[in-house]
């Protein structure tokens, strides 16, 4: 049995003898990767709990378990830690790190000790970002979006949240420096940037909007510090400030951080689905320029936050048209990866399931948010459960499910074993019930009036909240089910072999199962484009000894 | 389990081959890496620069009035500082690049003096403003000053901006103390130096920065002291 990269690895200082130390000093890109998913599931269970909290207080009108200090605190927290410590990071970190070094035929990232000290940033930033929960002051009450003036007059412990969202931006972006020069540097000999696989282009697309959308945050942010410390006056309006202007700086960053969380997930999407059409994809280019077209654009819509904030009405006029511009884009992604299917031999393994179900949650996410960006509409519903739900739709039905799908998909690759697909699917389905149960009904309340971050309500609104809850019963039981069944296939699953779904692309292509410390043993020429299927079958076929085409 | 790079050669199916390139000794993803890090501190300072001409199109005045108050001779002294240590350090890349070692670490040091000399003018600017009653502290000088709005914004953006900027300057003189010491080491060479040009073009920002700091801050209220001249 030959060795994989949970034997040996490289370490960042030294060769350290004890196992847990080679984990902590790891430079190889799949270990961090995996690091990464460990620590940010975590925090992921804890955001679910605290938002389990919240709607079991809003089961019914008035308070009940937490009162409404609590609850500000409560949303805040789930707001922070999915945001920030979540789903930014999210698919990069995760997925990306394990993966796009394999589907590029690369060694490692360009930067593996930048990449073992951004990890570390990442983990420093996730405590300072927890320690306000233990001082007297408490955690931030703010909600994630800190808006001035509150966040500067607030007693509670805004500062912390601030820092930790400071030093995780710079995490994101050395994240995105190193995926930008390992996409431009370490592809195989061959590989041209229209030869790349999708999510490549997915993750190249978002490390772009990392790099260039974060820097405006963080300042952002050390501004917003050094006027609660110094009082200075730059945001708060009794001191001459414009708390308007902390909006506009603060969605300049954090609108395009939206699609930097979906470009990867679509890249996922569009590897998933012509595996298991066993079909060519359709419009290839169309949907690497999709990626850059959105990420481009994206910069260009923040205002459509600021509707109500007080807005020449030319510039919201002009904010409307481009955000329904950023649909075009990913409405063409879409009619791809349906046309991919047609004629195809569609195979419904669970990777498949999640992309297919994010496909029907992710068009009701998308196209409720072209209504949103509509002015008139959007003075209705701002601030309202419809933008809620219309962005749990989007992130939690379109990220995260296909976060849920990747990790479906590349799990045999990480632990070279299988989980049992039946109870995967259990799982799908369970979610996927859950979750729209879940959320549809808030659409209707938002529709009705239901504004969010409100800890009471009329009683009129008691039903959609039960539908509600029940939805998210179900939907975390789903979630639960599903990890018991990753652990359990990581712990008795049946070996899977290195391309157990008949892939194309090169991370399947490795010499052993899981793959070794330094990836491929031998480098292929890539001469061929990612996504080649002949009447359902691969058409591409390597010697594994020299990595030569041999179909 | 060593870090050597062994280069490797993928094979196409004509037999041509072609060298893969590795993450080890990789020159120019070096440079890239560091340019692309470049770009966000353009960006960072960039922002900055927004909200200062936002304000200024609010309170023109004040900040006209504001700006005067400067001393445009340390100010100026420092940028002179700046833009000479600039030249020294490109004389040093230069030097390592023809295989002149001695002399590079010579105009290293040379660079750290004028770094030096750059945040001992700022220090004793900082604390002729402090004697004024202009500072930043805990919400107590700056908020009871009787200045108007406009100047306190400026004042307050004059430190943080002026601040972030002495904050580079410190961690490039950390960071060509460590170059220093892996010169020593014989770990920067005329082979490979992608370290020193990596902290070379840092310190180019650094200055680039304070180009455009200068005259923001200092020059725009100049006319008014000098009598428009």
């Amino acid at each position: 049995m030959s060795k994989s990269y949970f034997d040996e690895t490289h370490c960042a200082i030294g060769h350290p003898k004890s196992t847990f130390m080679q984990w902590m000093l790891t430079i190889d890109h799949k270990r961090i990767g995996l690091m990464y998913a460990a620590v940010m599931f975590t925090f992921f269970f804890v955001a679910v709990a605290t938002a389990f909290v919240m709607r079991l207080e809003l089961f019914a009108p008035g308070a009940q378990f937490i009162d409404g200090d609590t609850f500000n605190q409560a949303f805040t927290l789930h707001g922070v830690i999915m945001i920030f410590l979540f789903i930014i990071p999210g698919v990069p970190a995760v997925l990306g790190n394990i993966v796009m070094p394999l589907m590029i035929g690369a060694k490692d990232v360009s930067f593996p000790r930048l990449n073992w000290f951004t990890f570390w940033l990442y983990i420093l930033g996730a405590l300072v970002a927890l320690a306000s929960l233990f001082t007297d002051a408490g955690f931030a009450d703010t909600g994630w979006t800190f808006y001035a003036p509150y966040s500067l007059n607030t007693g509670t412990n805004v500062i912390f949240t601030l820092v930790a969202a400071f030093i995780l931006g710079m995490a994101s972006i050395l994240t995105g420096l190193n995926f930008l020069v390992t996409i431009h540097r370490l592809r195989a000999p061959g590989m041209t940037f229209w030869k790349m696989p999708l999510f490549v282009w997915g993750i190249y697309a978002t490390a772009w909007i990392q790099l260039l959308a974060t820097p405006v945050v963080g300042i952002t942010l050390i501004l917003a510090i050094m006027e609660k410390y110094f009082g200075i006056g730059i945001f708060d309006p009794a001191k001459g400030g414009d708390p308007v202007l902390f909006e506009h700086l603060f969605w300049i960053y954090s609108h395009p951080a939206v699609y930097l969380m979906i470009l990867p997930a679509f890249g996922i999407m569009s590897e998933i689905i012509p595996t298991f059409s066993r079909r060519t994809i359709f419009g290839y280019r169309s949907i690497a320029l999709s990626s850059a077209s959105i990420a481009g654009v994206g910069y260009l819509v923040w205002g459509h936050h600021l509707y109500t904030s007080g807005m020449a009405d030319t510039a919201k006029v002009i904010f409307s048209f481009l955000t329904f511009f950023v649909a075009i884009p990913t409405g063409v992604k879409f009619y791809d990866w349906v046309a991919t299917m047609y004629k195809g031999k569609i195979i419904l393994s669970t990777p498949m399931l999640w992309a297919l179900g994010t496909i029907i949650t992710f068009t009701i996410g998308g196209l409720t948010g072209v209504t949103i960006a509509m002015i008139g509409v959007d003075i209705h519903l701002q601030d309202t459960y419809y933008t809620v739900a219309h962005f749990h739709y989007a992130m939690l039905g379109g990220v995260v499910f296909l976060f849920f799908a990747g990790l479906h998909y590349w799990f045999p690759l990480v632990t070279g074993k299988m989980y049992n697909e039946k109870q995967a699917k259990i799982a799908f389905y369970l979610q996927f019930v859950g979750f729209n149960l879940l959320w549809f009904p808030m659409f209707i309340a938002g529709y009705y009036g239901m504004p969010r971050r409100y800890f009471d309500y009329l009683p009129e609104f008691q039903i959609y909240h039960q539908f509600s809850f029940f939805g998210a019963v179900i939907f975390i039981t789903g979630l639960t089910y599903m990890f018991v069944v990753f652990f359990k296939g990581w712990t008795k699953g049946k070996p899977s072999g290195t391309n157990p779904w008949n892939a194309t692309t090169l991370e399947w292509h490795m010499p052993s199962s899981p793959p070794p410390l330094e990836n491929h043993s031998k480098v292929p020429y890539v001469d061929f484009e990612p996504y080649e299927y002949h009447h359902g079958e691969p058409v591409v076929k390597f010697d594994y000894e020299t990595m030569k085409r041999i179909d | 389990m060593s870090h050597e790079y062994i280069p490797e050669i993928a094979t196409d199916r004509d037999g041509n081959e072609h060298e893969v390139q590795g993450w080890q000794g990789d020159f120019y993803g070096g440079k890239l890496g560091f340019w692309l890090f470049m770009f966000t501190e353009v960006l960072m300072f960039g922002a900055m620069f927004m909200v200062l001409s936002y304000y200024n199109t609010l309170h023109p005045q004040d900040f006209l009035d504001a700006s005067a108050s400067l001393n445009r001779v340390l100010g100026g002294t420092n940028t002179v500082i700046l833009l000479v240590s600039a030249l020294t350090m490109g004389l040093g890349l230069l030097k390592m690049r023809t295989g002149d070692v001695k002399g590079a670490k010579l105009m290293i040091w040379a660079t750290i003096l004028l770094a030096t000399a750059f945040l001992v003018i700022k220090g004793f600017e900082w604390s002729a403003e402090y004697h004024h009653g202009i500072f930043l502290m805990h919400d107590q000088l700056l908020a009871e000053s009787p200045l108007p709005f406009g100047q306190k914004l400026f004042f307050g953006m004059y430190f943080t901006m002026t601040g972030l900027h002495g904050f580079h300057i410190l961690i490039g003189i950390g960071l060509m103390i460590w170059l220093l010491k892996r010169i020593n080491a014989g770990k920067v060479s005329q082979d490979h130096h992608i370290l020193y040009w990596n902290i070379a073009l840092y310190w180019d920002i650094v200055h680039l920065i304070w180009v455009f700091v200068f005259p923001y801050y200092y020059m725009i209220g100049a006319g008014g002291v000098t009598g428009g001249h």
